[in-house]
């Protein structure tokens, strides 16, 4: 009888704990789904007066819409930047001899955290300005390629490692040039690691403030990270109708990358261990 | 088709590791020829530098008369099956074959038909659009055949092509082999560990050790008359009995029994002489009734091999393997002798075979292993 009762007791509790966990949770993403379509839109989730007024009003921001194709710009470019460095370094690393090769992608990898993190943004301001890369996108490209870059590399090198050097002796021995290598045969081997390094990229880079918000003068430049922080209303108080709806529209293209390339590639969340 | 001759072949590796010392061979045009040597001795990378995969430090490799020690590997014309088959895991079986002719830019359905034929020769037919992933070992052994043969090669190299296969698979597997050389009569140079293997497949062997070649010769001379003790000692699904002895007058006394000194020998040997004894258990006739000249000791093992059984006596403490045909297996325990056949035991002194002449030519021998 005894038993019973603490096994319900028990019961009990963890369904409290689990609950108030996922309520801790799962009420921010329900203030995402509703504030976008309530006319009076608060700072607790709540069922909506249902409107589509918000998405009126964004649509007639100058910036809204063209800070999201920035985004998309910036992550576009930096992506590819990564991807293809990436790609050729951590191959080249993973089958050339460098000596200290390992403590190398250590230090670059302990030292990236730096290059995007606040520590660094005095110097990266002043590198960018004598280069003339203030207010360009270029600019914040080449930054962010090199803050992501070495976490790129070693995630890649992993799948590159996994990969059995055969596979590149034979197409050797039938005669295919080093790029011909890369291209029929580790590249496509490797592509679950590619797949894995894009999202990750772009992830970072539509998630990205600093970079931008430092680099970018112009507010036509400016991606939606950046865009977002400028939703006051004329009070000096957030405009929460503004924010809410354009967090919707800032968090589905991530959402939708991620569903269509985990379709298209047949892509697993990796991370840094092998298969 | 093409001969292949080697000449004072020198691979170092970084740090110093010498894989092959100043070596010496030469393949007939046609011939099935195995290097078989324990791991580390050197028969992979030899492979592996007469593909082209690694570089020689020193020495020349001809293959048809044509100088390609420094041509990268694919433009020596040569076809190879890796251990791991190395199949593109992307690509269909019909891709994969045609990937050598993809390479020499030849037109889609060229190289399709060309695969096509090709597969179907090794008995890939309706295979054509799996992956490698969707495969037997068998089928991916084939495929990984057909696309190194699709370019019509002059040399064909085998890294270790049946140790990926499961045992019944792997005889099969072999028989296959032999049969498709046979009729391609393309050179052919492969590698093993497995001296069964060797001695099954090929038409010559080179037995290697640390970068060097013991000895070269075909699977019976290799197998009838190793040529020193490491070979001895690695020839042979069981091993040959090596017993110390010593010369005296016309005998030697080993194992508590007198053998005479083989012919060849005879004047070769001093008395007093220290020398170790070769025979093979199967070349020692068991018997369980007194025999003069035999070896005698008690039965302490008796292990069934099939058709037959291999029977292990404590002769003088040392242990002495003998093959008991069917039905004549003692019981450990009992008391049994063991009369080396004339002419199979062979002297060993300094670990070399004592010998009438220094490399003396064997006696000739047809293809199929038997005397001319």
């Amino acid at each position: 009888m005894n038993e019973t009762v603490r096994e319900v007791l028990r019961r009990i509790g963890l369904a409290t704990f689990v609950s108030a966990v996922l309520g801790f949770f799962a009420l921010p993403l329900l203030w995402l789904a509703f504030a976008p379509f309530d006319a009076n839109p608060g700072i607790s989730a709540s069922l909506p007066e249902f409107t589509l007024d918000n998405f009126r009003v964004l649509m007639e921001n100058p910036y809204a819409l063209a800070s999201l194709r920035n985004s998309v710009l910036l992550a576009a470019g930096t992506a590819a930047f990564v991807v293809t460095s990436a790609a050729l370094a951590a191959y080249a690393l993973s089958r050339g001899r460098v000596p200290g090769r390992d403590a190398l992608l250590y230090v670059l990898l302990l030292l990236s955290s730096i290059i995007t993190g606040t520590a660094a943004m005095v110097p990266v301001f002043l590198l960018a300005f004598n280069l003339n890369l203030i207010d360009s996108r270029l600019g914040v490209v080449l930054v962010l390629t090199g803050g992501l870059l070495p976490a790129a590399i070693f995630l890649l090198k992993d799948f590159t490692d996994a990969t059995p050097t055969s596979y590149e002796e034979a197409a050797r021995v039938f005669g295919a040039s080093p790029l011909q290598i890369l291209r029929h045969v580790v590249v496509p081997v490797i592509r679950p690691g590619l797949a894995t390094v894009t999202v990750w990229t772009v992830a970072q880079v539509w998630g990205d403030f600093l970079m931008p918000f430092l680099l970018l003068r112009d507010p036509d430049k400016a991606p939606a990270s950046v865009i977002m922080y400028t939703f006051y209303t004329e009070g000096g108080q957030p405009d929460l109708a503004l924010i809410s709806t354009f967090s919707l529209l800032y968090a589905l293209p991530v959402v939708l990358m991620y569903l269509f390339v985990s379709r298209r590639y047949g892509f697993r969340f990796h991370g840094g261990i092998k298969r | 088709m093409a001969a292949i001759a080697i000449r004072e072949l020198t691979k170092v590796y970084p740090g110093g590791v010498r894989a092959l010392d100043a070596l010496d061979l030469d393949v007939a045009d046609g011939e099935f020829f195995a290097l078989l040597g324990p791991s580390g001795c050197g028969k992979t990378t030899l492979l592996r530098t007469v593909a082209g995969l690694e570089t020689a430090t020193d020495g020349v490799i001809r293959l048809g008369g044509k100088d390609v020690t420094r041509l990268p590997p694919g433009r020596r014309d040569v076809g190879m099956v890796f251990q791991d088959y190395a199949l593109f895991p992307h690509m269909t079986v019909l891709d994969n074959i045609a990937y050598p002719l993809r390479i020499k830019k030849r037109a889609r359905a060229d190289r399709h038909g060309r695969a096509a034929d090709a597969g179907r020769y090794l008995g890939l037919e309706g295979l054509e659009g799996r992956r490698p992933g969707e495969l037997s070992g068998g089928q991916q052994q084939r495929v990984a055949l057909a696309r190194a043969l699709v370019a019509e090669p002059k040399i064909f190299l085998l890294d270790e092509p049946l140790s990926n296969l499961d045992a019944r698979l792997r005889l099969e597997a072999r028989t296959f082999l032999k049969r498709l050389q046979r009729e391609l009569a393309v050179t052919t140079v492969f590698v093993t560990h497995d001296q069964a293997e060797a001695l099954a497949l090929a038409d010559r062997i080179a037995v290697m050790e640390k970068g060097r070649i013991r000895q070269l010769g075909t699977p019976v001379e290799v197998f009838r008359r190793p040529a020193n003790l490491f070979v001895a000692s690695f020839i042979g699904s069981t091993p040959m009995n090596l017993l110390s002895g010593q010369v005296r007058d016309e005998v030697v006394t080993v194992a508590g029994t007198e053998l005479p000194v083989p012919a060849e020998a005879r004047a070769h040997v001093t008395d007093g002489e220290s020398v170790v004894c070769g025979v093979r258990p199967e070349y020692l006739d068991y018997s369980d009734s007194p025999v003069d000249g035999a070896f005698t000791g008690r039965v302490s093992v008796v292990e069934h091999l099939g058709g037959s059984s291999l029977v292990t006596l404590d002769v003088e403490d040392a242990p002495l393997h003998v093959v008991v045909g069917e039905g004549r297996e003692p019981e450990p325990g009992d008391t049994g002798w063991a009369l080396p056949r004339p002419g199979r035991v062979l002297l060993y002194r300094d670990g070399e075979l004592v010998t009438g002449a220094e490399n003396r030519t064997m006696t000739p021998l047809t293809k199929d292993g038997g005397p001319a």
